[in-house]
């Protein structure tokens, strides 16, 4: 496997991350080394092995469930929700333009 | 009051004798973390107004005759990935610099319930990701140990505080090692619960499946009472466990005759000739204890970094995602559209280890990649899982090293980060499967440097843990 610039882009785009020429360099020869490294796992066989997604401990299936019931003290007003927000106003959160028309 | 060398039972008995009140002691730990601090960097911030109100709130216990509770009066310090209500809480990143959460984890909610005083909030790695400390936007922290050295991570700051006598006891949270190897660094007790034993509610999420919050502390028994009032089934967080919370004290008597230890080979075999002979000589002390020690075998731990760093990079770079310059303070001023201003925000914000730590969890949580990492790795967890279910079938406790060197100097990993990620070896594996793991003191170098042995047992039997670990305590 060779990562390229090109593909760390790709991902950096997916993951919402702009980087400069420095970090994608950088990167391309970290992500190689490491991914090179992880491919270890394919000496091993895990055919028939049910993949583990959680840590789980005996329990009633609804043991997680508690009634829908409103909670006040629990409750946020949008003041509070919105405060540590950079940009907010009237309980909003503000945002660039997201459609720009022509 | 000898701050740097207090326990939480000279605290309550001082207080009952009337030696001093909460409120001095605050006052006096507030002065000597403020005036130790700079050695170190371990507090990132204090927060005195909260410390002294909680203070005063056990003195006027104590003036009316009721109990301050368990921790009544005792000062600690909380890892600054613990939300606080009021308290900034930045997880040690530019991205949360200015973040005042709105409301406190329940860890904290329940220390604070029984009497404790939180002086101020640990620095630590970036979001928790390092194994030095030396990944926070803020600075690294120093080993009080010897300065040069790092002092672990992640939770770096929260083993300080306590090996510094700047807090009695401490919070940190473990997702790969980051509570056992600090806590072996430092040369203090640190404590890593089953998985859903301590609720996460208010920790900010690194990755999901495997993040733990655990004390530290100078002695077992001391980490055993702060456990003991933080576990319990919590509603807020839907994979902490119903399970009943045992008196742990109970189980400390000193006897541990007929215990069965397990020493797995595979963490042996690449473990540093010094750390090695304390160890070794941890173990004889266990055996003259009446332990039955017997060699086992953990057949898949040669894959556990490649397993452990695809399922926590995958996880956080979802749980990550929500940075974006919205809702959490630090906003991009360069930005004319709304994708532009999440990709600069985050580009600007985040450090290189988290950087690295999305791009490599992007990766292989990406189309076409998916099957041959991320699932993968979740198999191989689940055959992790298996060696010590296997192993605790024939034993009662695994004892190990916690890291295979002591203390490094600062900056001596830094530019590779695949060697820094394999000195994770010996204690990833607990975090994938889920059981208690601890390190407790077992000794120092040549030069000084502490060295951490690790105790495990199976899930939700911290009491075995903790009462080999004050059996071996005792007689050290």
């Amino acid at each position: 496997m060779k990562i390229t610039p090109e593909q760390v882009r790709y991902v950096a785009n997916l993951g919402n991350l702009r980087l400069n020429d420095d970090e994608i360099a950088a990167l391309a020869k970290d992500m190689d080394e490491l991914l090179v490294y992880m491919e270890k796992l394919n000496e091993i066989d895990t055919s028939g092995v049910e993949p583990m997604a959680q840590v789980l401990y005996e329990a009633e299936e609804t043991a997680t469930l508690r009634e829908d019931v409103e909670r006040p003290e629990r409750k946020f007003d949008s003041a509070t929700a919105t405060a540590n927000s950079a940009l907010a106003a009237q309980g909003y959160f503000k945002v660039p333009k997201v459609i720009d028309r022509q | 009051m000898n701050i740097a060398t207090l326990t939480i039972p000279q605290i309550k008995q001082d207080l009952a004798a009337r030696k001093y009140s909460a409120t001095e002691l605050a006052q006096a730990a507030l002065a000597f973390a403020q005036s130790e601090n700079p050695k170190t960097n371990a507090y990132l911030h204090f927060c005195s107004e909260r410390a002294l109100a909680a203070a005063a709130a056990v003195d006027a216990k104590l003036a009316r005759g009721e109990d301050p509770g368990e921790l009544g009066g005792v000062p600690i310090a909380v890892k600054d990935v613990i939300v606080t209500k009021g308290v900034r809480t930045t997880c040690a990143s530019k991205l949360l610099e200015n973040y005042i959460p709105p409301y406190d984890a329940t860890a904290v909610v329940r220390l604070e319930q029984a009497g404790a005083v939180i002086l101020g909030k640990a620095n630590c790695d970036e979001f928790a990701m390092g194994s030095s400390n030396e990944n926070s936007a803020f600075g690294p922290v120093r080993n009080p140990v010897a300065l040069d050295r790092v002092p672990g991570g992640s939770s770096g700051g929260s083993a300080a505080v306590v090996a510094q006598g700047t807090a009695v006891a401490s919070l940190g949270s473990d997702t790969g090692g980051s509570i056992r190897q600090p806590a072996s660094f430092c040369g203090v007790v640190g404590v890593t619960p089953t998985y859903g034993r301590v609720s996460r509610y208010g920790l900010v999420a690194f990755a999901s499946s495997l993040d733990h919050i655990g004390p530290f502390s100078r002695t077992v028994s001391d980490s055993a009472t702060l456990l003991k009032v933080m576990a319990g089934r919590d509603d807020q967080d839907a994979t902490s466990a119903p399970a009943p919370v045992p008196d742990y004290h109970a189980a400390m008597t000193g006897d541990v005759r007929g215990m069965k230890i397990g020493l797995p080979k595979e963490y042996f075999k690449d473990l540093e000739s010094e750390s090695g002979a304390i160890i070794g000589r941890a173990v004889d002390t266990l055996k003259k204890l009446g332990c039955e020690v017997v060699d086992i075998s953990l057949p898949t731990t040669d894959y556990a970094i490649a397993c452990y760093y695809i399922i926590c990079t995958a996880e956080a770079s979802s749980n990550l995602a929500r940075y974006d310059g919205v809702r959490y303070t630090t906003r991009s001023a360069a930005a004319n559209s709304l994708p532009e201003m999440y990709r600069n925000t985050r580009g600007e914000g985040f450090g290189r280890e988290c950087k690295r730590r999305i791009m490599l969890g992007t990766y292989v949580l990406s189309h076409g990649y998916y099957d041959a990492y991320y699932l993968k790795a979740q198999r191989v967890r689940a055959l992790i899982a298996k060696d010590f279910s296997d192993a605790f079938a024939q034993v009662d406790a695994i004892v190990a090293p916690v890291s295979p060197f002591p203390a490094f100097k600062l900056g001596e990993k830094m530019a590779d980060p695949l060697q820094m990620y394999l000195s994770d070896i010996y204690t990833i594996t607990g975090d994938l499967a889920g059981i208690p793991c601890m390190s407790v003191p077992a000794g120092n170098t040549a030069d000084g440097l502490p060295v951490g042995m690790q105790i495990l047992t199976k899930h939700f039997d911290e009491a075995g843990m903790f009462r080999l670990a004050h059996a071996y305590e005792q007689n050290r």
